[in-house]
């Protein structure tokens, strides 16, 4: 089974995001990671790899400081890495970064493509879906089982509300993996050493140029959210806020 | 002519969903500040009883957008059905609700026809004629407003609970109902969907709940959970989680509360060391009072806290743990 995990560098969750000067995207200085739910997606891959064997390719694009995603990938397993590196591919839309994508891999053939449900940052959950259909792939999103079949493969969905649907669809596809749905490793030290002498492939914009055209949506500006709610701080020590807190819930909440 | 929009709502279980309505209030607020034709459709194999209910409401027009093979769903189904329908309609703009379902074929709809999708918004402004729609970026923290750059047909969908559903406006007579048949060739439809299934019955029906303790990313370790239900025990309370916390085996799938999980809207739900996610959110912002503890004071749950401790959970809630005992043996 060749299997290529899309994944994705934001910044780090709790990290304090400044604005740039026009107001459309955040400033580059704060600390990143690795998009949660395609860490997820990596899991997956290494192991239906150990399973069913093959490959295990990642893939990523961003400037220099997203090959920490694909160095970490590498790390934990993978077998090789595809980094489409330039600043530019930050601001592409979810429709290029797909098509980006797609050009870098025209030459590869995978049974399985992997990205997380969505990103931390830009949220779309989109990228995954035009990549199936630019590829004319079927695919099935939110993703929380794999199993291989004879001719294809059965996959749980996670629906709303708690429900569930298996789905089963011919391989080569796309499929978009929710969170949770395995238990992640931890990269070992033979693993980070093994990392440095694995393949990555840099893919210049030049390269894919000629497949993406102007972005088909505009961040007009970015903004932090206007609070439409009235909040109380509670402040003082541990003790005061304790106290505090427990007179609102008896005199003012009246649940105690 | 004036440009005309359509909103796609959706149905499921042999009933239209909540946030199918919220995206037509959202609908009829555009028509209004545009000046555009609202028109709905619902798709399906059978749906003429669901189309009727939309034309109870102020729409020009509903359709029903059917062939047998749009049951059970798939995306390839859909997304061809669709491309059919709105070639040959041409709307400007298509609202649809932000459901996981839509979130599987409206991507696909858009690329098949070299369109974009503005996901998930939860506003949109109509400014200088020109229209944007409100987003929420990185986890809620920031928002921004996103224009198309592309031709029509447009695609946007909306957020659970972004607009109200109540406030969608009936129409003063039935709109006309329009059967559309649409041809999906064989093949076309390559996954085969098993039958929907609920996970082992819900041990705890948490939509039933007065008081929710919920505990997040914030409380680091699993063994740290007990803190959390002591509080939760002292206030007579139910204990629930954000999704990291389930993913991780902390709290069973059950206890999770969010877009994945339960929606809830106690009396009181007090969040411990939850950044307040989109996903988290949705699933709680129903609550009559909100109190958050979190050490991040830029942390998105703040935003739609009734009250906000700004510190480290691991100080506050022992402390707290105690006040209410000692309240609630003196009452």
């Amino acid at each position: 089974m060749k299997i290529l995990v899309c994944m994705k560098q934001v910044p780090q969750k709790d990290a304090p995001l400044k604005l740039n000067e026009s107001g459309t995207w955040i400033r580059e200085d704060v600390s990143y990671e690795v998009n949660e739910p395609d860490a997820y997606a990596l899991e997956e891959a290494l192991r239906q790899r150990e399973k069913h064997k093959g490959e295990v390719v990642v893939i990523t694009s961003g400037p220099a400081r997203a090959q920490q995603v694909l160095r970490e990938a590498l790390a934990k397993g993978a077998d090789r890495a595809i980094h489409l590196e330039d600043d530019k591919f930050v601001g592409l839309d979810a429709f290029n970064t797909a098509k980006a994508f797609a050009a870098a891999i025209k030459d590869e053939s995978f049974d399985l493509i992997f990205t997380g449900l969505q990103s931390d940052d830009y949220g779309y959950a989109q990228t995954g879906v035009i990549l199936a259909e630019l590829l004319g792939l079927p695919h099935a999103t939110i993703i929380m089982q794999i199993e291989k079949t004879d001719g294809g493969i059965r996959v749980k969905r996670e629906l709303e509300a708690g429900y569930f649907q298996f789905v089963d669809m011919p391989t080569p596809a796309v499929l978009t993996i929710q969170s949770g749905i395995n238990k992640l490793r931890y990269a070992t030290l033979i693993g980070i050493k093994q990392a440095k002498n694995k393949p990555l492939r840099k893919v210049a914009l030049a390269e894919v140029r000629s497949a993406i055209g102007d972005n088909l949506q505009k961040i007009e500006r970015l903004y932090v959210p206007q609070k439409t709610k009235k909040t109380e701080h509670i402040e003082g020590s541990a003790s005061e806020i304790a106290k505090k807190l427990v007179d609102k819930l008896r005199n003012e909440l009246r649940v105690l | 002519m004036p440009d005309t929009m359509l909103v796609v709502v959706e149905q499921r279980e042999g009933k239209l969903n909540r946030v199918s309505w919220e995206t037509i209030t959202a609908g009829q607020a555009i028509a209004a500040a545009t000046g555009w034709t609202l028109e709905a459709a619902v798709v399906g194999s059978s749906v003429a009883t669901f189309a009727a209910e939309v034309a109870a409401k102020k729409v020009a027009r509903v359709y029903a957008v059917e062939s047998p093979k749009l049951e059970p769903y798939t995306s390839d189904a859909f997304a061809a059905a669709l491309k059919q329908f709105l070639t040959a309609k041409q709307p400007k703009l298509v609202l649809m609700p932000h459901t996981y379902q839509v979130r599987d074929f409206a991507p696909k709809l858009a690329t098949a026809m070299g369109r974009t999708v503005i996901s998930d918004c939860i506003g949109f402004k109509h400014e200088n004629g020109k229209l944007v729609f409100t987003r929420q970026m990185f986890q809620g923290k920031l928002a921004a407003d996103v224009s198309f750059t592309s031709d029509a047909p447009w695609f946007a969908t909306f957020q659970n609970g972004a607009f109200r559903a109540d406030k969608a406006e009936a129409g003063t007579s039935a709109a006309p109902v329009e059967t559309v048949s649409v041809e999906i060739a064989d093949g076309v439809i390559r996954n085969k969907p098993q039958e929907v299934f609920k996970e082992a019955k819900q041990a705890v029906d948490l939509t039933q709940a007065e008081i929710i303790v919920a505990v997040g990313r914030g409380i680091k370790e699993q063994k740290n959970i007990e803190i959390a239900k002591q509080l939760a025990d002292a206030l007579g309370g139910d204990l629930a989680a954000s999704r990291p916390i389930c993913d991780s085996g902390w709290l069973p799938m059950d206890r999770q509360i969010g877009s994945s999980g339960q929606t809830v809207a106690p009396k009181l739900y007090l969040a411990l060391g939850i950044s307040g996610a989109i996903q988290h959110i949705v699933g709680m912002k129903g609550s009559r009072t909100i109190i958050a503890v979190n050490k991040d004071s830029e942390a998105p749950i703040f935003e739609i806290a009734d009250y906000a401790i700004v510190g480290n959970l691991f100080d506050i809630v022992p402390p707290l743990i105690e006040e209410v005992k000692k309240a609630k043996a003196g009452s």
